[in-house]
Parts: structure tokens; C-alpha cells; sequence
């Protein structure tokens, strides 16, 4: 257990980054289910195209909450379509690999992580400006 | 960094006197059992005075103990044993949910084989539902199999209830006691007990050695064959210095069952009550006073098993869990969802194991750092969020 995860794991685990909620986010992305046990909820702020923040809230093991923080960490700063080319294997790799049957939960750093994009697409297409941070209503 | 290791249902330390045991058998008497030269009889007076040892322990008789490679290795033995030994009579098995996977796998295999295997369920506290088990015993049932105390949730079943209903429908009972030596009190003679396992390093003795009890008459198929050791029961060279080693723990670990319980339970509550009074949204898996001494089972609502067992190592602290990602499979412990846990509920428990080594502060201890891993987790967690803002409800 604890010794199959590389210490960039246990770090991100211990010390994550990111974490916590964005009030006025342009995009929420929610993956996963408690019956799994991996909730990933991922907030962003987007600016001119760019993600200006991010931030992220994970129920789930060391390595879920290890690749949420580190997804965070890698597409700050990245315009959309910069940070839609980072792979799960991008942010497993950046950890020092995680052991076989925790890659699963790298899969969903990068799901929450594109959920949070289509949301903000998916809100200017309805005209909606996410952007303003004004209050977004969930049908 | 001070540890506590409260992971002792994993497995337990080799105590200072067991190690003193075996030691002299490597270097100083090492000759084979099975050799007619005084080497050999030295081993072999060394292996049978373990046998009387754990004979006396279980009120048996010596030539009904065997020793085997590990307690998985007695439950494979008694079950599939048993069960290919009275074919001709019947091919019902019954055992339960919560049984080990050493027991259930060994009960699937046979299935396949063409043998028929009832599992009872058990209640909410992980007690055998007796209603249940009277209704599957048939007459072509050949075999029983219900264990003493659950590893996980740490229940204690009534075996000797479920043993005399055996009895009286002819059916063998094997008991898998692998949790329970040491904190039971054996008699398998006033018990009806018909086979019972065990394994050395859940009492302080060294992995790689267990034993079988199994009653005088009893026939069971051969697992291993080959030599003649163990009566020609149980093949291989005999693993002689953990052999005087479970002998030497097993002494010790019934020498005062009493106190050790009176001890560990001190601990246990302790651990129990101040978890769920000062964590909110815990409950105690396993039933309160029905349970091993040394078992503390713990469900804490909105976080996940295997985050809190890396927290908890950060602090020194070691314990064990059910949750999914700690058994490598994508479901949480067959024993937690038996009790009838919702999935998101089973993935968040944690068991705290105890030995004679623990003591009440360590258990203060451990709960104060517990109390901060879970707040942390928590703070991370959508799901608290979700609930602590009305969200969902309770």
C-alpha cells in the first residue's frame, strides 16, 4: 500500500494544491460516484480563454486525491485546448507513476478535469457568460 | 517518530519469548523429524511437545493436532477435505457470507466441482442468523463451516450452538478460529467441535506456520501428498522451529484468556466510545459487546478507507481497512456490505486491531491523530460538503 505509492504521491496526498471550491467558477466538472468510492469535483475560472484558477474538492484514496491535486497544479495557466492534451499518463508520470490498479483514478483527474471544461463551453453556448461570475442555476 | 501498530488482526509480532523458543532450532537441533539418528529425534521430541502444547490448549488429544504451512492452508484442507472425503454420503455444504476468502473461495472451487454450497447471511450486527442456518441443514449435508470470530468486524458467532445442531444431524463442523485463539476459550471435545484452524502469526508466532484440530475418526482427503509426516496426513518436511514456535505461542496466549480479554477490551472500548463520541457521522460495524477484545471496526461517513490509512501512517499510526482500494478489487469488504452497508458507507471503515503490546494511551493516542486525519479528508471531501450544506441527507 503505502510503499507502492512514490513519494511525489504521498506529497500531493499530504500537502495537496488546490483544494477547495471556486464560488464564481466558469466551469464545474463532477465525475465519478460515492458507490466506487471516487468523487472528483473540479472547479475552474477561466479568463480570455486561459484557466486563471483552479481548484478541486476528492473523495477517494491517496492516489485520487494525489492525481486531483497534481491535474490542478498542471493545467493553471493553460489556455483550454492546452489543457485538454493533458492525458492521465501525463499526470500519472509527473508523480512518478502510480502502481497499475490506481491508473484508474488518474482516468478521472482527467474526466473531472474535461467535465469542468465542457460545463464552460456548454454555458457560452447558452449564452450564458461564465466569465461575469454570475450566478449559474443547475437544472 | 513514535508508531503504534494497531493492525494486529493483520498480523502480531513475534514476542521475545516465542523467537527465544525456536531460535536453538536452525543452527543447534536440525535435524529432520523423520531421521532415526539423535538429530532426528531431537527435532522430533520438539515438534511433538508443540503438538501436546497446542493440544492442551484446545483440550484435544496430541494425535489430533497436525501442523500445516498457515491457517489458509487448514481451511482448504478441512473444507475441501471433508467434502471429497463424504461424497458417497452427500454433497451439501453450508457456511457463511462473512466466512473468509480462504473458506468462500475454497467453497466456490468446490461448486464448480459439483458440490452444493448454502451461504447463510448474517444481521445487522454480523451475527449468524440462526432462522437461516436451521432451515439449510438437510440431511446429505456433510459439512459445516462457520467461524469463531470474523477478521474484520471481529463478531463472535455461536459456534456451539451451531456445532450441537451439527452433531445432531450428523454433520461435521470445522470451526476456522484463525482470529480467535487467545481470546476464545477453547474445549472441542465440550464444544462438538470436529475441526478447528489456526495460524501462528495472529498469536505472536512467525508467518508460515498454522495447524489443524481434527477430531479422532474424522477422515478427510489428503491436500499435500508425499512423505509420511504428520501421520501421513500432511506431507512435507515439518517447518520445525516455527512448529516449537506456535507451541511456545499458543502457551502463552491461553495461559490467561481472562485477563487478556479483560485488557484488550479495556483498550477496545476506549478506542469505541471515544471515536464515536468525538467524530460525528461514525458508527461501530460489528456487534458491541459480542466481539473479539481486540476488535475496533469503525464506518466514518464522507471519506474513503484507503486516504485515511495513508493518514494515519503519515502519523506513525498503522490500521487496516475494507475499503475497495485496500483489497484491489472495485468492491468494499464482502464482510461490510453483508451487514448490510451502502457501498459509499463500507468504503469509509477502518479496524483497529489490538494485541497485549497496546495499551490505553496508545489508544488515546491513536484517536486524537485520527480526529485530525479525518477533519482533513473531510475538508477535501464533496461529499461532507454536499451533506454539511443540506445537499443530501443523512
Amino acid at each position: 500500500m503505502a510503499m507502492e505509492y512514490t513519494e511525489q504521491v504521498l506529497d500531493h496526498f499530504m500537502n495537496p494544491r488546490n483544494v477547495g471550491e471556486i464560488e464564481d467558477a466558469s466551469g464545474v466538472g463532477t465525475v465519478g460516484n460515492a458507490k466506487c468510492g471516487d468523487i472528483m469535483k473540479m472547479y475552474i475560472k477561466v479568463e480570455n480563454d486561459v484557466i486563471v484558477d483552479v481548484k478541486f474538492k476528492t473523495f477517494g484514496c491517496g492516489a485520487a486525491i494525489a492525481t486531483s491535486s497534481r491535474a490542478t497544479e498542471m493545467v493553471k495557466g493553460l489556455t483550454l485546448d492546452e489543457a485538454l492534451k493533458i492525458t492521465n499518463k501525463a499526470v500519472a508520470d509527473s508523480l512518478g507513476g502510480l502502481p497499475p490498479v490506481k491508473m484508474h483514478c488518474s482516468v478521472l483527474a482527467e474526466e473531472a478535469l474535461h467535465a469542468a471544461i465542457q460545463d464552460y463551453k456548454d454555458k457560452l453556448e447558452r449564452g450564458e457568460n461564465p466569465d461575469a461570475g454570475e450566478e449559474i442555476k443547475y437544472v | 517518530m513514535e508508531r503504534i501498530y494497531m493492525d494486529n488482526g493483520a498480523t502480531t509480532r513475534v514476542t521475545e519469548p516465542v523467537l527465544e523458543a525456536m531460535l536453538p532450532y536452525f543452527c543447534q537441533t536440525y535435524g529432520n523429524p523423520m531421521s532415526i539418528h539423535h538429530f532426528g529425534h531431537e527435532s522430533r521430541f520438539a515438534v511433538e511437545h508443540a503438538r501436546e502444547q497446542v493440544a492442551k490448549a484446545l483440550n484435544a488429544d496430541p494425535s489430533e493436532i497436525y501442523f500445516t504451512g498457515c491457517g489458509t492452508e487448514s481451511d482448504n484442507w478441512a473444507v475441501r477435505g471433508a467434502a471429497y472425503a463424504n461424497i458417497k454420503k452427500g454433497k451439501h455444504i453450508i457456511t457463511s457470507v462473512i466466512e473468509h476468502h480462504a473458506i468462500l473461495h475454497t467453497c466456490q472451487q468446490l461448486e464448480k466441482e459439483g458440490f452444493e454450497v448454502s451461504y447463510i447471511p448474517v444481521d445487522e450486527e454480523g451475527i449468524l442468523r440462526m432462522d437461516e442456518f436451521k432451515k439449510a441443514l438437510r440431511p446429505d449435508t456433510v459439512l459445516v463451516s462457520i467461524m469463531t470470530a470474523n477478521n474484520e468486524i471481529g463478531t463472535i458467532q455461536p459456534i456451539e450452538e451451531v456445532a450441537a445442531l451439527c452433531k445432531a444431524n450428523g454433520t461435521l463442523f470445522h470451526t476456522d478460529a484463525v482470529q480467535a485463539i487467545g481470546s476464545v476459550a477453547f474445549d472441542v471435545k465440550k464444544m462438538n467441535i470436529d475441526m478447528l484452524s489456526m495460524s501462528g502469526h495472529k498469536f505472536h508466532a512467525p508467518k508460515g506456520v498454522g495447524a489443524l484440530y481434527i477430531r479422532k475418526g474424522v477422515r478427510l482427503q489428503r491436500l499435500i501428498n508425499g512423505g509420511g509426516q504428520e501421520r501421513t496426513q500432511r506431507a512435507g518436511t515439518e517447518n520445525v522451529a516455527s512448529i516449537v514456535a506456535l507451541g511456545k505461542a499458543i502457551e502463552i496466549a491461553t495461559a490467561d484468556i481472562e485477563g487478556h480479554n479483560r485488557k484488550l477490551a479495556e483498550i477496545r472500548d476506549r478506542l469505541i466510545d471515544r471515536i464515536l463520541a468525538e467524530i460525528p457521522y461514525t458508527r461501530l460495524n460489528g456487534h458491541r459487546t459480542q466481539r473479539l477484545p481486540g476488535n475496533c471496526n469503525v464506518s466514518i461517513r464522507f471519506i474513503e478507507g484507503e486516504g485515511i490509512l495513508l493518514g494515519l501512517d503519515m502519523y506513525g499510526v498503522a490500521a487496516s481497512s475494507g475499503s475497495a482500494c485496500t483489497s484491489g478489487s472495485l468492491d468494499p469488504s464482502h464482510v461490510l456490505l453483508a451487514i448490510g452497508l451502502p457501498h459509499e458507507i463500507a468504503h469509509g471503515s477502518v479496524r483497529l486491531s489490538l494485541s497485549d503490546e497496546n495499551t490505553l494511551e496508545e489508544a488515546d493516542k491513536v484517536v486524537d491523530i485520527l480526529k485530525k486525519v479525518v477533519e482533513r479528508l473531510r475538508s477535501m471531501s464533496p461529499l461532507y460538503d454536499d451533506f454539511i450544506n443540506g445537499r443530501t441527507e443523512a
